[in-house]
């Protein structure tokens, strides 16, 4: 499991905007490099992370070699209603780690 | 006399030299050099251009009549030194033949050649600034000169240094001391490293129950291996680094509770030390030798600037490629830079210079580990010169250790006594 963090306001009044932030540890291996050898080092990154609140996609993002290593992703949505927001990252070698966060809206 | 072929020849020879080379006429008249800074860079240049040529005037300026050494001023924070032993007075600088002024410099007026002090106007024929940092108040959410007074940076060595000390001492054991680290560049790259090392020394030793929490904006640092097995070996449950893939990028603090905010998290901390952003000392923004990062651009072998002509920049101001901000590093470049400057005012050509550093770093009492590097001009900077320089090795039994404390100590009486001694 890699190391996953993220910010989702515990709280937040109906239909607020609100901020979130997610970063993941990860080498993000661009596939471009070579060893001292000359062994092309196989291409290792995270290439989709989504965000679901209760189940809805809120958000997307499609990543790509170019995208430095321990990706930080930060977005906002609007608080609707209390629940749980799904975080999900998958890429290269079978990678796929999930997170949830809750939030209360009043 | 009617001027013959041949005189008109010497003639026009004599003219042509003195329009190629129009220094060597003013140097015949006592050159001017006027150093701004009295650290380890502006002072050690001062003397090094008198000792190269007595015939040189030499200014230095700088704002205050005692020197507080930044190097080893960790283990005052730490307990295990006086800060009368870090500060220093410019009598043998002035002894050496050096004019020492006590001023602050407030503005250069490159063209007309004279930098500019609250009560008078100094002449030069070459300005060597070396001016150090300057804390950026305007690039930490909540930290301002105000907030330092609260949550001290303690990165520039005096009042804050005994600020943050006593803070140590009041807070009661069992409290949480949260230190943050700024991203490249800025003055002394292994020093947050040493400074926790030495807090979490005295936290050990004084206030088992408390903890130093470490939140940096960076994944890696300067003999960061040697410092993560130092740690682990000592200070196990006394300090801990939270890296920037950690969450530890500090984005605000606040000193009305003494807190500090992550993108994940708020630290409130009994005593916080924030060392926040740098950029290059003011005068040299003023004289225009900064560039947009804060920072001066230098030719790697004469130091003059990149941005304006006449003016040299050496030490923690300078973007000097490989070479750390240090005061070793601002000693070699201050005597490069003077070798330099000699020669230029006598219209020679300057030498392609070799430069070395070396940094110790106390981990504890008896512990003390190193960096060195050595760097030349290549491609316009100074870089690596390959295959030289290293750090501690990994493995060192103890003795080697306390051995390595020990050559700390005289690294820094020698450098002191060179400078101010």
């Amino acid at each position: 499991m890699a190391r996953a963090l993220i910010n989702v306001p515990a709280k937040a009044k109906r239909g607020e905007v609100i901020t979130i932030k997610t970063l993941i540890s990860h080498v993000m291996e661009t596939g471009f490099r070579h060893t001292t050898m000359g062994v092309r080092i196989p291409r290792d990154i995270i290439d989709t992370f989504v965000c679901t609140y209760n189940g809805e996609e809120i958000f997307r993002a499609t990543l790509h070699s170019a995208i430095a290593a321990n990706p930080f992703i930060t977005f906002h949505t609007v608080a609707t209603e209390s629940g749980t927001l799904t975080f999900t990252w998958s890429g290269d070698s079978q990678f796929s780690q999930t997170e949830t966060a809750n939030i209360v809206v009043e | 006399m009617a001027q013959t072929r041949r005189s008109f020849l010497t003639t026009s020879t004599a003219l042509a030299s003195a329009a190629l080379f129009p220094m060597p006429a003013l140097a015949q008249a006592a050159p001017r050099v006027v150093v701004v800074g009295g650290g380890f860079g502006g002072t050690s240049v001062a003397r090094e251009i008198k000792k190269l040529n007595p015939k040189v005037s030499v200014t230095l300026v700088e704002a205050s009549p005692t020197f507080t050494a930044c190097p080893f001023s960790n283990l005052v924070i730490g307990g295990l030194r006086d800060l009368k032993a870090q500060q220093f007075n410019y009598d043998k600088v002035r002894a050496a033949g050096v004019n020492v002024v006590i001023g602050t410099a407030i503005g250069v007026n490159a063209s007309g050649q004279t930098l500019r002090l609250a009560d008078v106007t100094l002449p030069y024929d070459r300005l060597v600034l070396s001016p150090g940092i300057d804390l950026r108040w305007d690039a930490l959410p909540g930290y301002n000169e105000a907030a330092a007074a609260k949550m001290p940076h303690a990165w520039r060595a005096g009042e804050q240094t005994t600020l943050l000390r006593n803070q140590l001492t009041a807070m009661e054991d069992g409290g949480l001391v949260v230190m943050s680290v700024p991203a490249n560049p800025f003055r002394c790259p292994p020093g947050p490293y040493e400074r926790a090392s030495l807090i979490a020394h005295y936290l050990k030793t004084s206030k088992p129950k408390s903890k130093l929490l470490v939140l940096d904006a960076k994944d890696a640092f300067s003999k960061q291996r040697l410092f993560q097995n130092a740690w682990k070996e000592l200070y196990p449950n006394h300090l801990e680094w939270v890296s920037l893939s950690a969450g530890g990028k500090v984005n605000s603090v606040d000193p009305e509770t003494n807190t500090l905010t992550t993108d994940f998290g708020k630290q409130a901390a009994k005593v916080a030390n924030v060392i926040p952003p740098q950029r290059a000392g003011r005068i040299a923004e003023l004289a225009g030798v900064t560039n947009q990062t804060g920072w001066c651009p230098i030719d790697p072998v004469t130091f003059e600037s990149r941005q304006v002509p006449g003016i040299h920049v050496i030490g923690d101001a300078t973007i000097a490629g490989a070479m750390p901000k240090s005061a070793f590093t601002a000693n070699s470049q201050a005597k490069v830079c003077a070798a330099a400057v000699v020669k230029l005012l006598a219209g020679e050509k300057p030498a392609q210079p070799k430069l070395i550093n070396t940094c110790y770093s106390v981990v504890a009492p008896d512990y003390g580990i190193s960096v060195a590097g050595v760097y030349e001009p290549a491609g316009g900077v100074l870089a690596d010169v390959k295959g030289s320089g290293g750090v501690s090795p990994a493995d060192a039994p103890a003795d080697a250790r306390k051995t390595e404390a020990v050559y700390a100590e005289a690294w820094f009486r020698t450098i002191t006594s060179e400078v101010f001694g």
